[in-house]
């Protein structure tokens, strides 16, 4: 028991040190593709190494305290934001029966931690002893408690749908079909409110107020260098890729394979290839849309920011769960 | 007096933005009054990249201050120099040949291009789009490479001399231009495509930042920024110089009065120069490029003032001589200066993110503020 614990203790921060690596190469190459340069491509094969060397140089940065800040809550922030990413990282099948803890609330587990990450937030902001921290703060507070409620609505959904808060339960049902094909237009409109409101809940462009280069330097993570940045930064990464995770989970089938109707030949040969990969593939894809949203779109202002959640999103997502609720109770979705 | 730190007696936050922050491109230092995210009020402290470039003006003789004004505004160093060109000719009562008032202007509109193209960029990165930046850039570059043939360089070019230019054109000149004018007219769809179409970016600009038509005259604000407010001062169009009374083009005038006018007015503006230029490139006269001079200059006893119009506005040349070999009295008007002035009143009780969006729209070099 304690093996086994302290092995899928090692496995989570393993994937996570990975996982790390390989979205900050992935982010800068995208952002490099669409921006038409090159991006890193010095170290290491095609520049494939140049995160591992970031982290070498932020592990062996100094890492600052400023004079005037809450030395406790400054240095402990980070940690917090590294807590809620490992956590999230429990009940998500990574493949075909591999799962780290299968409970029973899986979904109501993931989005009672997501909402932890807002506490770190604010107190790296109001730590830090730093008025463009603390704005940065304060906006990503406003912003991440609003944009939860679209999300948790767009989830509930799926939930509704299926009729389990178990993320096995949920993948098992999609096996004749994913809920973005078979959920009707219901599923569909949670599935772009959900990727609307991860986007703003994990502070990425077009959403990203609480960093705002342009306007408050840094944001929230201002004061901070060396290592705990790099883990601010990391558990920002880590967040994507666990918010893409559960979108992949919830309506793209998860690690179920693609399968059309009746075409058992075509059927068998997508069931060939790895659960694992049908997983990534999909989680990685919904990162892409992700980091596209990022270099391409501007910045919303704060208060269009709210409205468009409080005016628009939550309201159709509200409705779209009425609707939801009546098809399954009417039976009408396949 | 102004408190730098802490908050007021009010209780209202007061940062500082700037001198060094990502949003003012340069050293311009801002001390904001906000409440919240509410701006109060906004107080610009100039002087951090002060080069007394009047005072240096004053020692150098009339050949050679030209060059220090390329240091002022440097996305238009061909059109700062052009005004002290003519100021200096209108003195000594100099004719310029045909041929290179010709190609001064289509350098001044080459120039006006870049200009607002890095404006462009720098403007879409400021409310948060990197991308623009670099395809701004890219169109950019062709330009850079079309001035550093003919003058040697890629920022800070001297080109024009009294009486004329430095030297002739560089034989690929015409060749490449007409290039860059096919190349540009697709792309500058492409940057409508890219951003001004975008409805966030249309949702930041319009109703931000609003400058009446009164207001814009009585902070004197030039440029695209005030025809943004319905304000005819294109000085190309009001007092012609060089061959600007010869070609066809349009005063561009919004009358939005907000930070979308203003963008408007700069991206029409670019499509205006592209037909100066195509008009001017195939008409270049054979000829001088150069009237025969001493070689040291004189201006007569008296005071002469020029005006051109640059990619930010209306800069004034204002010569006091003594009748010697150098100015007694250089004195510049520059667009920035008046626009930056008028940027407490847009600002007043808007949002903090606008108001990186408005500095965006009224295009400051910080050099040309400060000189």
């Amino acid at each position: 028991m304690i093996i086994e614990m302290v092995i899928a203790g090692i496995a989570v921060i393993g994937l996570f040190a990975a996982l790390g690596l390989v979205l900050v190469i992935m982010e800068r190459r995208v952002a490099a593709w669409i921006q038409i340069r090159l991006g890193p491509n010095r170290v290491g094969p095609k520049g494939m190494l140049q995160s591992l060397a970031d982290t070498v140089k932020l592990l062996v940065k100094e890492g600052m305290t400023p004079n005037g800040a809450d030395k406790f809550l400054f240095n402990f922030a980070p940690f917090i934001a590294m807590m809620v990413a490992m956590l999230l990282m429990a009940p998500i099948a990574f493949a075909k029966d591999f799962q780290l803890w299968d409970m029973n609330i899986g979904v109501l587990y993931i989005t009672a931690i997501s909402s932890i990450m807002v506490i770190s937030i604010l107190m790296a902001g109001w730590a830090s002893n730093n008025k463009y921290s603390l704005m940065g703060a304060m906006r990503s507070g406003a912003q991440i408690v609003s944009y939860e409620l679209s999300a948790g609505l767009s989830i509930l959904t799926i939930v509704v749908f299926t009729g389990s808060l178990n993320i096995t339960d949920i993948i098992t049902a999609q096996a004749d079909g994913w809920w973005i094909f078979k959920g009707h237009i219901p599923v569909i409109i949670s599935f772009v409110i959900f990727i609307i409101a991860v986007t703003a809940e994990t502070n990425r462009a077009p959403f990203d107020l609480a960093e705002a280069e342009s306007e408050l330097t840094a944001g929230f993570h201002t004061e901070y260098s060396g290592m705990k940045f790099a883990l601010f930064f990391l558990a920002e990464y880590i967040n994507v890729f666990i918010v893409c995770a559960i979108g992949a989970t919830l309506f793209l089938g998860g690690w179920m394979p693609f399968h059309i109707g009746h075409w058992e030949a075509f059927n068998q040969v997508m069931d060939y290839i790895p659960s694992s990969i049908w997983f990534f593939g999909k989680t990685f894809f919904l990162i892409f849309v992700i980091m596209w949203f990022r270099w391409t779109f501007p910045r919303l202002r704060i208060d269009q920011l709210l409205n468009l959640e409080w005016k628009y999103l939550l309201p159709i997502s509200m409705f779209n769960l009425l609707l939801a609720t009546a098809m399954a109770i009417l039976g009408w979705h396949f | 007096m102004f408190e730098e730190i802490g908050t007021n007696t009010e209780g209202d936050l007061i940062i500082n933005v700037g001198p060094q922050h990502p949003a003012t491109h340069g050293v311009l230092h801002l001390v904001l009054t906000l409440n919240g995210e509410t701006i109060k009020k906004v107080e610009p402290h100039l002087g951090y990249i002060h080069r007394s470039i009047e005072k240096m003006c004053e020692s150098l003789t009339y050949r050679q201050f030209i060059y220090v004004t390329s240091r002022m505004d440097y996305l238009s160093a061909h059109i700062n120099n052009h005004a002290c060109a003519i100021s200096v000719e209108k003195g000594m009562q100099l004719e310029v040949p045909e041929r290179a008032q010709v190609i001064r202007v289509i350098m001044d509109e080459l120039t006006r291009i870049a200009s607002h193209e890095l404006w462009w960029g720098a403007m879409a990165m400021d409310i948060g789009a990197f991308t623009p930046f670099f395809h701004a850039f890219r169109e950019r570059e062709k330009i850079n490479e079309i001035m550093e043939e003919t003058c040697g360089a890629r920022l800070t070019m001297n080109y024009y001399v009294p009486g004329g230019l430095m030297a002739d054109l560089h034989p690929d000149f015409q060749k490449k231009v007409k290039e860059f004018i096919i190349l540009f007219k697709k792309k500058i769809d492409e940057y409508d495509e890219l951003v001004t179409g975008n409805i966030i970016f249309i949702n930041r600009m319009k109703g931000v930042g609003l400058l009446s038509k009164e207001d814009a005259v009585s902070f004197g604000v030039t440029g695209p920024a005030g025809r943004g407010s319905g304000v005819s001062n294109d000085i190309r169009k009001l007092y012609p110089y060089a061959v600007y009374d010869k070609v066809q083009f349009e005063e561009i005038l919004e009358t939005g009065c907000d930070s979308l006018a203003r963008y408007m007015v700069r991206i029409r503006e670019m499509k205006q120069s592209i037909l100066i230029i195509e008009q001017l490139i195939d008409n270049i006269p054979e000829g001088d490029f150069q009237a025969k001079t001493k070689a040291v200059l004189k201006l007569p006893k008296g005071e002469f003032y020029t005006r051109v119009e640059t990619a930010r506005g209306e800069l004034g040349v204002y010569i006091v001589s003594e009748g010697g070999t150098t100015p007694y009295r250089i004195k510049f008007r520059s667009p920035g200066f008046s626009n930056l002035s008028a940027l407490d009143k847009m600002a007043r009780g808007s949002k903090l993110g606008d108001l990186v969006a408005m500095m965006g729209t009224l295009d400051l070099v910080i050099p040309d503020i400060d000189r």
